[in-house]
């Protein structure tokens, strides 16, 4: 291919990146002192995950801003969610519900996204173990097993899920969808797998709206235990008894 | 020696066939070695593949060794408007040898062809920079 | 009693199959085959949004097909069922077509639900790769079991010397296809997340269901088969099918109300219930018109009517309508029951990008419903084909003079 040179630019900058830059990149990610993981619980790269965590998110929805969708749009960035103009077949890992009360007329706004429960319908249908969840608690599709039956969209008491209803060719790196197949919210499973926060928490809080809290649940004195503490929350759908990770305030 | 009559013919007639065909020439990638040998990865490029795969996605194991992305950093080339070209075009890294071999792959349906396109936007940049699977953020204590 | 010698002297033979019929009926079914394996290559290559399903309706015309397909394998084997299992012999002529249909329409549904899979080229992951905890997973079980059971059962019964184990072959086919049923019905019986499923009367409905559909293809068969192989069938056995059928349809529609009644007491359930039966628009159409009325009363009235009892053309009419009612209710059941909104917020009016809080639309589109029928296509045309290549077909049906056929008896309704 003449017309093709070597791709060199992206190393250069990743050698210059990571070799003067690198305590900057991480400082980027998180507040200073800020950590995903209490620091006994960080895992070495070659480690695999474990039980003792357990990935959860408490969303407030008094902090939600009605009209805002800054963690769609940063989801979809994440994601590569491109779309194609086809709402009724295109992918939407999460979405902003508003919900208005019969009784009382009171509007709430909230993102609704993968619940990651404890005991997900999704993983009990489905017939090949595409559908699972991790022994950090986040629920996922293994892409190269499923065979796109949508039995798990049919038992998602969330809708959450979406089906690929075309060939895409705007995948990004990170997160590999294609026709076909199921997919959903992952939590960011690549970012947090490297200590960062999912994209769509990073947006909302960039807005300065600060209404969703991602982390630990199992960690007692990490930021969403201790913000557990002090709201009340809900799960949806609570009589299902899934025992979501994702938990709502003030809804 | 009946099959040797029609065996013999067959073989002379391939070998003409593949001095025809011209041996794949894929791209070089980048840096002066791969991860593992050149033969090695020849050979069993496939079984790193599948084991990686099931590693990150069932364990979230996510070492970069033998990650299909890191495969996509060193052989993707760019174009003259310094974009990425898919691996999997013709003449590229992964489907010179495939079209070669007459081997189809099953991981670009699903997986990206490209890293991140870089955008005019430099502060996108340096999130998608940030975001990329290269960068080492996790520090160790 | 007489049956033993009527067993012994039962003669079948091969269709004939040099016909210009013969070969006209082939090349129309392998034609509606070929049109509806193009229209799943379409969908397969272009992707499921060139089709009526999205993510809210994920579950499209393909499913009602495929699945009235599988339930109606099951049932048509109660024929066979009646002689080998309940000791009717006068249905032991027919034990042979009614194991044929089985596995043909058995094969005819399945085809239709791979093909409507998101990687139709994934067969192999779904035979390699199993989650025991899904009912999907137990299902390619019992299905690809019913076909090795089915054509063992056959086989002892077209070899003489394994006649004598046909019997217990016969019993093993009756048992599997209950657990069949069972398990095709509990793909929508346990599923929790929506308010017109979740309910454990899914699996004997989807039973009585697949009798009812069954018997109607059955009959229908029957009837051209030997008519238009000049088999005379006798008034005696198609008075007992018509009989049977009168009692599955009845008791589909009992099960149906029982069905609908129980997701009434519960208070909770009213919204979905109301949707089902009074305003969900085509669903509460194709309710009451084609499941309750054309699939269920009308038969009913031209099965037992005397104005009607003797006619094979209204026995034919009230088959006909009983098929049709039945995928009308299959497509309430899956489609009806998708196209309400979950309720995840009671007491909020919920509204979102995602369809949230709304009635979901759907249409079925031309692809969807060309491959639902050369799924039925399908199952006919391994059916003729095998009768014309083995002797499936005896020389004649029931008795040659008409008898006052006696009511089916208990047994026989249970069957």
């Amino acid at each position: 291919m003449p017309a093709t040179k070597r791709g060199t630019q992206i190393n250069e900058n990743r050698r210059r990146w990571l070799g003067g830059a690198g305590a900057a990149a991480t400082v980027l990610t998180l507040a200073p002192g800020v950590r995903l993981l209490d620091l006994a619980l960080a895992r070495s790269e070659e480690e695999p995950v474990s039980e003792r965590v357990r990935w959860g998110m408490l969303v407030d929805s008094t902090k939600c801003a009605q009209g805002c969708t800054d963690c769609v749009d940063a989801c979809s960035d994440e994601h590569g969610l491109t779309g194609m103009g086809r709402p009724q077949t295109d992918a939407q890992y999460i979405r902003k519900l508003d919900l208005k009360d019969k009784t009382t007329g009171k509007a709430y706004s909230l993102p609704l996204m993968c619940q990651h429960c404890e005991t997900p319908p999704c993983v009990d249908v489905c017939p090949t173990g595409a559908s699972f969840r991790r022994a950090d608690g986040i629920v996922l599709v293994d892409k190269h097993i499923c065979i796109g039956c949508r039995y798990c969209m049919m038992a998602c008491p969330y809708k959450a899920r979406s089906f690929v209803h075309e060939d895409l060719t705007s995948q990004v790196p990170e997160t590999p969808r294609g026709k076909g197949t199921v997919e959903s919210c992952n939590f960011c499973v690549h970012r947090v797998d490297r200590d960062r926060e999912p994209a769509c928490v990073e947006a909302c809080a960039q807005a300065g709206h600060n209404a969703l809290v991602f982390g630990d649940l199992n960690d007692a004195d990490g930021a969403l235990a201790r913000k557990l503490e002090e709201l009340p929350s809900r799960q949806i759908r609570e009589d299902l008894g899934l025992n979501t990770g994702v938990r709502y305030h003030g809804v | 020696m009946r099959w040797c009559a029609i065996l013999l013919p067959a073989m002379l007639y391939a070998a003409v066939a593949a001095a025809e065909v011209p041996v794949p020439s894929p791209p070089r990638g980048d840096g002066a070695q791969c991860v593992e040998p050149t033969e090695v990865m020849r050979r069993d490029h496939m079984k790193f593949l599948m084991h990686q795969r099931d590693e990150t996605m069932h364990r979230g194991i996510r070492t970069t060794k033998h990650s299909l992305v890191e495969c996509l950093s060193c052989h993707t080339r760019k174009d003259d408007e310094g974009r990425f070209v898919s691996i999997n075009a013709p003449g590229e890294f992964c489907q010179e040898c495939h079209a070669y071999s007459g081997v189809t792959m099953d991981c670009f349906g699903c997986h990206a062809t490209t890293p991140r396109q870089p955008t005019s936007r430099s502060a996108q940049s340096l999130g998608r920079l940030l975001s990329d699977t290269s960068f080492r953020l996790h520090i160790q204590p | 009693m007489e049956h033993d010698t009527a067993m012994t002297s039962v003669r079948y033979q091969t269709l004939d199959g040099q016909s210009v019929g013969y070969w006209a009926l082939l090349a129309l079914l392998a034609l509606l085959v070929a049109v509806g394996y193009a229209a799943a290559h379409y969908m397969e290559v272009q992707g499921h949004h060139v089709t009526g399903m999205t993510n809210q309706i994920v579950w499209g015309t393909p499913h009602v097909f495929a699945v009235f397909l599988i339930v109606a394998a099951s049932g048509i084997l109660n024929v066979a069922s009646l002689s080998s299992v309940f000791g009717k012999y006068d249905y032991k002529p027919l034990a042979r077509l009614s194991a044929l249909l089985s596995m043909s329409l058995l094969v005819g549904g399945l085809i239709v639900l791979v093909l409507d899979l998101g990687r139709p080229d994934r067969l192999i992951v779904a035979m390699t790769y199993y989650n025991f905890k899904s009912i999907f997973a137990w299902n390619i079980f019992l299905y690809i079991g019913f076909l090795l059971v089915v054509a063992v059962y056959l086989w002892m019964m077209f070899e003489p010397r394994m006649n004598r184990y046909s019997k217990p072959a016969g019993f093993t086919a009756f048992i599997w296809r209950f657990v069949l049923t069972t398990g095709t019905g509990s793909i929508f019986g346990f599923l929790v997340a929506r308010q017109a499923y979740d309910a454990a009367i899914m699996a004997p409905l989807f039973i009585i269901m697949s009798l009812s559909f069954g018997t109607a293809i059955f009959l229908l068969v029957l009837l051209a088969s030997f008519d238009w192989s000049g088999r005379p069938v006798g008034d005696d056995i198609l008075r007992r099918l018509k009989n049977l059928l009168g009692i599955f349809v009845a008791a589909v529609l009992y099960m149906t109300m029982v069905y609908h009644l129980t997701n009434l007491y519960a208070t909770e359930h009213h919204a979905v219930e109301r949707f089902l039966l009074v305003d969900g628009g085509v669903y509460t159409l194709v309710f009451w018109l084609l499941q309750i009325l054309a699939g269920g009363v009308v038969p009913l009235v031209l099965l037992f009517a005397p104005q009607f009892g003797q006619s094979r053309a209204s026995l034919v009419t009230a088959a006909v309508l009983v098929i049709v009612g039945g995928l009308a209710q299959i497509y309430v059941i899956i489609i009806g029951a998708q196209a309400f909104p979950l309720m995840m917020f009671p007491g909020m009016e919920v509204s979102s990008t995602f369809y949230d809080g709304v009635v979901n639309e759907y249409a079925p589109s031309v692809p969807e419903i060309l491959l639902g029928l050369g799924g039925i296509a399908l199952s006919l045309l391994v059916a003729v084909v095998a009768m014309r290549v083995l002797p499936f077909l005896p020389e004649r049906a029931g008795k040659p003079t008409p008898v006052s056929a006696a009511e089916p008896t208990p047994a026989e309704a249970a069957g």
